[in-house]
């Protein structure tokens, strides 16, 4: 990222200049693409939190009124903790499921960025980024399978 | 209280953890732990369940608009990584073996310290010279970022990126540890060991946070630990704050107020971890 500072960094034009230049974008700004992949990751999450949050609302209209329920919602409980589960607990349009499945996209946004960062040094031809960031990838792989071996 | 009751005041809550956090560079699960545990009575492992996505969802949401302005330096970013991560995995085991309360109070200890070092800092706020560093040319670490209080682009030199490295592991093992981000440890370990201006090392310390806390959600997942009842809302208000911190807040503010503010936080999340290690 060496190119001259630009005084406004926030402008979409910068990105839209380099298309227009002939040159690949995400060369010049890897910063747009991960951005968005941030932005949209996140969004994604929150919809599907969202969406399940409603449903349950919807499939549960004693939530709204008694207190009962919050006892036995904040104590401790099994909660789904595989993929199976929440796959599972998604097809019978549990809304928990649903909140679930959005909470792992979440978790997988993180991932994405860092796997979206070694294809950009790759192609910026940054051997030894794509070393380090091949490295960390290798490590966040290893965290969720043992996590699930656990 | 009802369950619908409930998740409102969660929200609320969330929205101001995030809001903070994202200013602060910081996760906003020390803020959220201590509100969900003791006034809302949520059981604590679920509560550092949800802390550890609201980590990530804060992470995400702020490091979004900071990336774009070219406030976080990714390559340095990239580079701590390596420490981050191995030390989330250790932590994420760690904290199985080694007991709560001692957590706690070395955790408490190393807050109070870094409060003091960065009050410290505050007050001798001459710029010294950056001392040159081989690996950190190496590495191309250095980087510039746009001012908006000084309306100039400022560039700077990183130096010691293996006492950064080492401080990163720390911080890392953190994180695992207790379910927060840990931005606490991130921010000085840069600020002030490797010389990145303030702005700079909050913004690639909140970049960095998602990728560490990734690292220890799948094994509190695995646990059982993330319930979606406690951890929906509480990702909905944490990134809703968290957006509205970065994307309206974080230009106008003067560092100096901004390393006071953090300064302030420290302390009492110190005080916090430290009587809760004392007391059983």
């Amino acid at each position: 990222m060496s190119e001259a500072p630009k005084p406004e960094p926030r402008s979409p034009e910068a990105a839209t200049a380099a298309v227009q230049d002939g040159e690949d974008a995400s060369l010049l700004h890897p910063e747009l693409l991960i951005s968005d992949l941030l932005r949209y990751g996140v969004a994604a999450s929150l919809a599907l939190v969202t969406l399940g949050t409603v449903v349950t609302f919807f499939r549960h209209p004693d939530y709204l009124v008694s207190s009962e329920a919050l006892q036995r919602l904040t104590s401790p409980h099994p909660v789904p903790h595989t993929l199976g589960d929440v796959v599972a607990g998604a097809l019978a349009a549990r809304g928990q499921a649903f909140v679930m499945a959005g909470l792992l996209v979440m978790m997988a946004v993180p991932v994405m960025r860092v796997a979206l960062s070694l294809l950009i040094f790759r192609q910026q031809k940054d051997r030894l980024y794509v070393g380090i960031t091949a490295t960390v990838l290798a490590m966040l792989v290893l965290s969720f399978l043992l996590g699930a071996a656990h | 209280m009802t369950p619908f009751l409930f998740m409102l005041v969660v929200l609320g809550f969330s929205v101001g953890a995030g809001l903070l956090g994202s200013l602060l560079g910081i996760g906003g699960g020390l803020i959220l732990i201590p509100v969900l545990t003791l006034l809302l009575k949520v059981d604590i492992q679920y509560a550092v369940g949800a802390s550890i996505v609201s980590v990530i969802a804060t992470s995400s949401g702020a490091a979004a608009a900071y990336v774009r302005d070219r406030m976080a330096n990714t390559r340095v970013a990239m580079f701590l990584e390596l420490a981050t991560t191995a030390g989330a995995l250790s932590g994420a085991f760690m904290s199985g073996l080694v007991g709560g309360r001692g957590v706690y109070l070395v955790f408490g200890g190393v807050m109070a310290w870094s409060a003091l070092v960065m009050l410290r800092r505050m007050r001798a706020s001459a710029e010294a010279p950056v001392p040159a560093d081989a690996l950190a040319d190496r590495l191309a670490l250095h980087g510039s970022y746009w001012d908006e209080s000084q309306s100039r682009e400022v560039s700077y030199r990183v130096t010691r990126p293996l006492a950064g490295l080492g401080l990163m592991y720390v911080a890392g093992t953190v994180s695992g540890m207790l379910g927060i981000g840990s931005g606490a440890l991130k921010v000085p370990a840069m600020d002030l060991a490797m010389r990145l201006p303030l702005k700079v090392s909050t913004a690639t310390s909140n970049f960095m946070i998602g990728v560490t806390a990734a690292a220890s959600a799948g094994v509190y997942f695995a646990r059982g630990n993330i319930d979606p009842f406690i951890a929906g809302p509480v990702c909905v208000g944490v990134t809703l704050g968290a957006w509205l911190g970065s994307r309206h807040l974080m230009a106008r503010v003067n560092s100096t107020w901004l390393r006071a503010l953090f300064v302030g936080v420290l302390l009492w999340v110190a005080f916090e971890m430290l009587r809760k290690g004392w007391a059983p």
